[in-house]
């Protein structure tokens, strides 16, 4: 008798155990299936390529969001990852024990402030600011940049803080014993040695910026073009889906979907290139 | 050009410094920031009264009420998956190719924007399961998005239990499940409860995912299939419409309180956990 219950325990668990790979794949299913049809009809080409969105003519082409969340991306990169890095070396290499031990939580407590708050101070504190010193409309790539490059502080300090800590201490000592300065080894030692840690951590902050939505809508300024500089206005693919959900039916709706497509591909493989890093590291 | 590495140490150090402390500064400003201006606004009346004119005047006690039960159909749904996903990941399996598939799949879906699942919650249960805008749709919905966290929160507290502790348990004949059971999950509760807090605080932030799957209705729901309004979707409606700054400052003083607190009694379990079973 016992040993039925715990065969069936253990087959229960394991099917549990692929919930997460199950809803992974559900959820893949009902975004392609509303998406790609609308991709096949009007063509790859033209559903990425073309710049011309205008759904209530038929004409469905996301270039301009693609480069938005391209823009937007790399802004937040070139703010976010040279700050969190630095942020990280810090608090890994040159204070003590302590001081990280309270740090580092309180960095991972702002990952928790929900996305529309960082929106709201955005709206509030920076598009007035740029637009008073900088020009434009204020809401901007720009905007969009900095608030993401803020957003993304907390995904990139603690992991690299994580990368940093797991080099073990002996390769510091080895390199201080040479005689090297404790910022040399490491510039040399300890960066090297996490350096598959610090890409993964880098790799998972351009996700949450791309997939970053509510902040974006409110400081971004959401206008369907090809933006040329960080003072335009700019749409992303994540703010397409979200502005026009709300009113969209038929072959619109479709092709929020398909944008959705789109935005989950890009996911995927940033997840699959930051669990590639890190899984060779281990080898 | 050589320069004195002690001197470029120095130099490094500051700049390191400078960061750090800008970071902290800025990170420090949006909380007092919206903190300074939305306190003053909260007072017992505004949590425990209607809104009246759209959020214009008044309370916002249905959305609190919204927040509260979206968040516990997420959990409920949540918990077991996320808890016997994690068991069958550190007791029933070695390390292999079926735990990496399980833990790639978990951390893609952690990675996947809110938006996506906002998208496919409103497709799958908004108009294919026919649940409407709804309590049920918006929770299930959340109930995928927190349940990574979930499996990874609890499988860090499963590990923490040292291996003694189930070798006793099993050599007095206690069966693999008893073990886990009896021993193992009593063991490892300030950490899962700590994996089901962190949930509780990424789905009262949350709000594109919301507000597709739960729609944004402001009467006090009376059965799962009603719409609610979260606090989030409130505060984003009042600034983003401009309809009160006044109340949208209170209503975000409320979230971030409530979502720090959160968080700080997330991390205050899942340290007292590691210190006692090390």
């Amino acid at each position: 008798m016992k040993n039925i219950k715990e065969i069936v325990v253990e087959k229960s668990l394991f099917l549990i155990a692929l919930s997460a790979i199950f809803m992974l794949f559900l959820i893949a299913v009902f975004i392609f299936k509303e998406g790609v049809p609308l991709i096949t009809k009007i063509g790859l080409k033209d559903f990425i390529a073309s710049a011309q969105w205008s759904p209530f003519e038929g004409k469905f082409g996301i270039f301009s969001m693609i480069m938005g969340s391209l823009w937007i991306t790399l802004g937040a990169l070139v703010i976010g990852v040279p700050l969190g890095l630095a942020c990280a070396i810090f608090l890994s290499e040159f204070v003590h024990k302590n001081t990280r031990a309270i740090l580092k939580p309180v960095v991972e407590l702002l990952a928790g402030i929900p996305s529309v708050v960082y929106g709201f101070i955005g709206v509030i504190v920076l598009v007035p600011f740029i637009r008073q010193h900088f020009g434009g409309p204020g809401l901007s790539i720009l905007a969009g940049a900095i608030i993401l490059g803020i957003m993304i502080l907390p995904t990139v300090i603690s992991i690299s803080i994580d990368a940093l800590q797991a080099v073990p201490r002996s390769y510091r000592e080895g390199s201080l014993a040479l005689g090297a300065t404790k910022w040399q080894t490491t510039r040399m030692v300890t960066l090297k040695a996490a350096q598959s840690g610090i890409v993964a951590s880098i790799i998972l902050g351009m996700g949450r910026a791309i997939g970053e939505t509510m902040a974006v809508i409110m400081v971004a300024g959401n206008a369907v073009k090809i933006p040329h500089s960080i003072l335009d206005p700019a749409r992303t693919l994540t703010t397409n889906i979200a502005l026009e959900m709300g009113f969209a039916s038929g072959d619109h709706r479709a092709a929020l979907f398909a944008t959705g497509v789109v935005l989950f591909i890009i996911i995927m493989i940033l997840n699959t290139l930051a669990n590639y890093v890190l899984t060779q590291h281990k080898k | 050009m050589f320069i004195n590495p002690k001197i470029s140490q120095k130099i490094m150090i500051g700049v390191l410094a400078v960061a750090t402390g800008l970071t902290l500064i800025v990170l420090f400003y949006i909380i007092i920031f919206m903190l300074s201006r939305g306190i003053p606004v909260v007072d017992w009346k505004f949590l425990s009264t209607f809104p009246a004119k759209m959020g214009k005047s008044g309370g916002i006690l249905p959305t609190i009420i919204g927040t509260f039960v979206l968040t516990l159909v997420a959990i409920i749904v949540a918990t077991p998956l996320g808890v016997g996903a994690a068991i069958y990941l550190t007791e029933y399996t070695r390390e292999g190719k079926i735990t990496k598939i399980v833990r790639f799949g978990a951390e893609c879906l952690a990675g996947i924007p809110s938006i996506i699942f906002g998208l496919f919650g409103f497709i799958l249960f908004v108009v294919t399961l026919k649940m409407g805008w709804s309590i049920l749709s918006g929770g299930l919905t959340l109930a995928f998005m927190i349940l990574p966290t979930i499996i990874r929160t609890s499988e860090e507290a499963i590990k923490t239990v040292p291996n003694s502790y189930r070798e006793v348990s099993l050599s007095v004949g206690a069966t693999k499940w008893d073990t886990v059971r009896k021993v193992v999950l009593p063991n490892a509760l300030p950490g899962i409860v700590t994996g089901i807090i962190l949930g509780v605080g990424r789905s009262i932030g949350e709000t594109a995912a919301v507000i597709f799957t739960a729609g944004s209705s402001l009467r006090l729901p009376t059965s799962l299939y009603d719409s609610v309004r979260t606090m989030s979707v409130h505060f984003y409606i009042l600034s983003r419409e401009g309809i009160s700054m006044k109340n949208a400052y209170g209503t975000a003083a409320v979230l971030v309180i409530l979502v720090l607190s959160i968080n700080l009694i997330a991390y205050w379990l899942m340290n007292k956990l590691t210190k006692r079973n090390q």
